[in-house]
């Protein structure tokens, strides 16, 4: 196996997780994390260099926003089961309250939140990914942030402040 | 003013929870947070949050990969699918159109083989070089042209660039969306020369091989085709082979690697 294809099949745990956390459902992730891989091994000659993982951060990033395009025209994208909320203890709680919250959250936002966070990118390898400035990751961090802070403070999903 | 009188930022905030600081920016935080309770609680509260994020997801990079993510079978499954599309294409030059078809639904790669795209991007050439009112749907003269057709064709605003044809004497009309597949619009740029001649670049977003330029002729107009990337353009014009050939190359030289991801 070439030195790349080693690359890639390191990545694929990594990318499973991103998936994961991307969209919330394992099968959609795994399918993403598929069409990631297919796309990649056919672009090879294309990679020249750098950091393979990124580089497929980077097309799951793109696949997942052309999936969330195509599926925006259906009254529901995430239905989250409100029925999870009856139980409210337990060491699944945190983790649905987190999912949750996550689910508020713009689809940039949270990929850049993930990215950092969970993936451990830097804002310049994020900014790669997401092909927007340094700055505009910060401000997407930012937002991210404050807007599951105050979901999981109990409020209503914040409106965006205008200053 | 030190930097210790300063307020530290919000964006200083955050890049000192994601390790972003220098040594000495970090100190400078530490000490800001030990006098300012309201930064260090939410600085404190981001890490929970993203703590909380880590325990959710952090499992399922542990859990055994499913077979249908293996790389070596991707790569063989990959093989084959470039064979069929060579095949596909094959038959379909040979045969044309409807030997091409059906051979597609035999031999099916994952996306359609080029010479299905090249076939839509005649189609809609022809279709809107003889409309007099209404060729293009946005002028190029607006600037949002080029940003809006990358966007929802490629999906960043930035990858797609109306070639300048001017050395030809060809000037850029403006451009429109058209539908390819689903979800998957296709974007039409047309020019025009001081003959009335029109040419128009074709470019949609389907995975394949990077391919060189290839010629391709129906009726009276003909098409010079090539993969870039994540994108597959097509540009229609007059069938004159080598000045569609001059222009393709000129088209494909400047928009190389724009796409690719």
């Amino acid at each position: 196996m070439s030195g790349f294809r080693q690359d890639v099949e390191a990545s694929i745990p990594a990318l499973r997780r991103y998936a994961r956390a991307l969209t919330r459902d394992g099968d959609v992730a795994d399918d993403l994390v598929q069409d990631t891989l297919v796309r990649a091994l056919r672009a090879e000659h294309l990679f020249h260099g750098g950091d393979v993982r990124s580089w497929l951060y980077t097309i799951l990033t793109n696949l997942n926003r052309n999936r969330l395009r195509s599926l925006s025209r259906r009254p529901s994208l995430m239905p989250i089961d409100d029925n999870d909320a009856v139980e409210l203890a337990g060491p699944e709680a945190g983790g649905r309250d987190i999912e949750r919250a996550l689910a508020t959250l713009v689809d940039e936002q949270r990929a850049a939140l993930l990215l950092v966070v969970l993936e451990g990118l830097t804002y310049r390898e994020v900014a790669q990914v997401q092909g927007v400035p340094i700055g505009t990751v910060m401000s997407r961090l930012a937002r991210a942030r404050a807007q599951v802070k105050s979901y999981l403070d109990g409020q209503r999903p914040q409106l965006r402040r205008v200053k | 003013m030190t930097d210790r009188d300063t307020p530290i930022t919000d964006d200083e905030l955050h890049a000192y929870v994601d390790g972003e600081l220098s040594p000495e920016r970090r100190k400078i935080v530490d000490a800001w947070l030990a006098t300012h309770p309201d930064d260090a609680a939410r600085v404190a509260s981001w890490r929970a949050h993203a703590e909380l994020i880590r325990i959710r997801y952090g499992g399922v990079a542990h859990n055994p990969v499913p077979p249908r993510l293996d790389v070596a079978r991707l790569a063989r499954n990959q093989r084959r699918w470039t064979f069929a599309a060579a095949a596909a294409m094959v038959i379909a030059f040979v045969s044309g159109g409807a030997a091409g078809w059906f051979g597609r639904g035999a031999l099916e790669p994952p996306g359609p083989p080029p010479r299905t795209v090249t076939a839509d991007a005649l189609e809609a050439h022809k279709l809107y070089i003889a409309e007099v009112r209404h060729p293009i749907e946005v002028p190029a003269s607006a600037n949002h042209l080029n940003p809006w057709l990358s966007r929802r064709v490629v999906g960043i605003p930035t990858s797609l660039k109306a070639p300048d044809l001017s050395a030809f004497g060809l000037k850029l009309m403006g451009g429109r969306l058209l539908p390819w597949q689903p979800g998957q619009p296709a974007a039409l740029f047309m020019y025009e020369n001081a003959a009335l001649e029109r040419y128009t670049l074709y470019a949609v977003r389907v995975g394949g091989p990077d391919t060189s330029l290839h010629y391709d002729v129906s009726g009276n107009v003909a098409a010079v085709y090539w993969g870039d990337g994540e994108v597959r353009f097509v540009v229609s014009g007059p069938a004159d082979r080598e000045k569609l050939l001059k222009i393709g190359q000129a088209a494909y030289e400047q928009l190389a690697s724009r796409t690719r991801t």
